[in-house]
């Protein structure tokens, strides 16, 4: 019985340290495979999921929206939700999705997409 | 090797039964080039976008039998826009549109092979430790669709009803027809715990908010969609 549950215990230990950590993405490939369902294949807010939504999703390419927003806002709003910053909840979290890291990339690639710094 | 040994231990180690091994042929010889039998899913954006259909593995976890006999022998599109959107869609005038010409239909089975393909995929319970616990007891959903709508967005991906919600997404009108609800409420719950890359978020839900999501999937089920 104890044997077995060394045994167990070795075991459960050797699957937690080899599980595999996720790759980082590039910012263009997960804003490729995620955002471009809602905010479109130009980042213009026109993505296949829009017709039926309430609220439309952001145009990333708005100069003028985009510099309103600051990066801590748009990391906050990537990683927790539309619901964090009090906007749709159709913006969902992807803090499961994306590491950090990965979420700072998507922030810059934003600030490309619109042209735009935060602020002007 | 690996898949070797998988293989052979399905087949001798179990006492497995004609019909499981005629399925588990046709598995190999037909499905396998677009299914996963064999984890892990996914963990690269480039793994994951090379998948060509859902992953196997655990079918035995994620389906119903019976609707797989069925589904195998008249098979309909589920995800309005394939297995990954991206792949299937062009601009449009007024937003992104399916690209129907990039989709293909899928094999039919006949009714024998449907039940032998069905029998063997019960057989493969891969991530059975994420669906431990009580059986769910359907109770009805209060404010179901208020919920999967209006409370958590499910609808921007997910159709409701032919013809009304997101497209990217699988429809979830006939998901509890499709889908064990053990799966459906573990799936909700963490997403990443099965795929890691899947195009789904994990919002924290409270259990009583998932089961609420499932019995409202339920039903959905429930109406007959082929007549409307």
């Amino acid at each position: 019985m104890r044997n077995n549950r060394v045994c167990l215990s070795l075991l459960a230990s050797l699957f937690v340290f080899s599980a595999p950590l996720l790759a980082k993405e590039s910012a263009t490939d997960n804003y490729n495979t995620y955002c471009v369902q809602c905010h479109g294949m130009q980042g213009n807010g026109m993505g296949l999921n829009i017709r039926d939504m309430s609220v439309q999703p952001r145009d990333h390419t708005d100069f003028k929206s985009m510099s309103a927003r600051s990066n801590e806002e748009l990391f906050k709003v990537i990683k927790e939700g539309g619901g964090a910053l009090s906007k749709s909840v159709l913006m969902p979290p992807w803090g499961s999705t994306f590491s950090d890291e990965e979420i700072n990339d998507l922030v810059k690639y934003l600030r490309v997409l619109c042209k735009c710094k935060q602020g002007g | 090797m690996k898949r070797l040994l998988v293989f052979l231990l399905f087949n001798i180690g179990f006492g497995v039964s004609p019909a499981q091994a005629g399925g588990m042929n046709i598995l190999q010889e037909q499905c396998a080039s677009c299914h996963a039998l064999y984890g892990p899913a996914p963990q690269t954006l480039s793994q994951f976008k090379a998948r060509q259909g859902p992953d196997f593995f655990y079918a035995g976890n994620k389906y119903r039998k019976a609707w797989l006999v069925q589904w195998l022998q008249n098979p309909k599109r589920i995800r309005p826009a394939g297995i990954f959107y991206r792949d299937h869609i062009k601009p449009g005038e007024k937003r992104d549109e399916i690209d129907l010409s990039t989709l293909k239909p899928h094999i039919i089975l006949d009714k024998s092979s449907a039940e032998s393909v069905a029998e063997a995929l019960m057989q493969l319970k891969a991530n059975s430790e994420l669906i431990a616990g009580a059986a769910f007891v359907p109770a009805g959903a209060s404010l179901g669709e208020m919920s999967f709508d209006k409370f958590y967005g499910c609808l921007g991906c997910h159709q409701i009803e032919p013809g009304y919600g997101g497209l990217s997404g699988p429809e979830v009108y006939t998901a509890a027809r499709r889908l064990t609800p053990e799966y459906m409420s573990s799936f909700i719950a963490n997403p990443q715990a099965w795929d890691p890359k899947t195009l789904m978020p994990k919002r924290d839900l409270q259990e009583g908010n998932i089961r609420n999501l499932v019995n409202y999937m339920l039903d959905l089920s429930k109406e007959d969609w082929d007549e409307k």
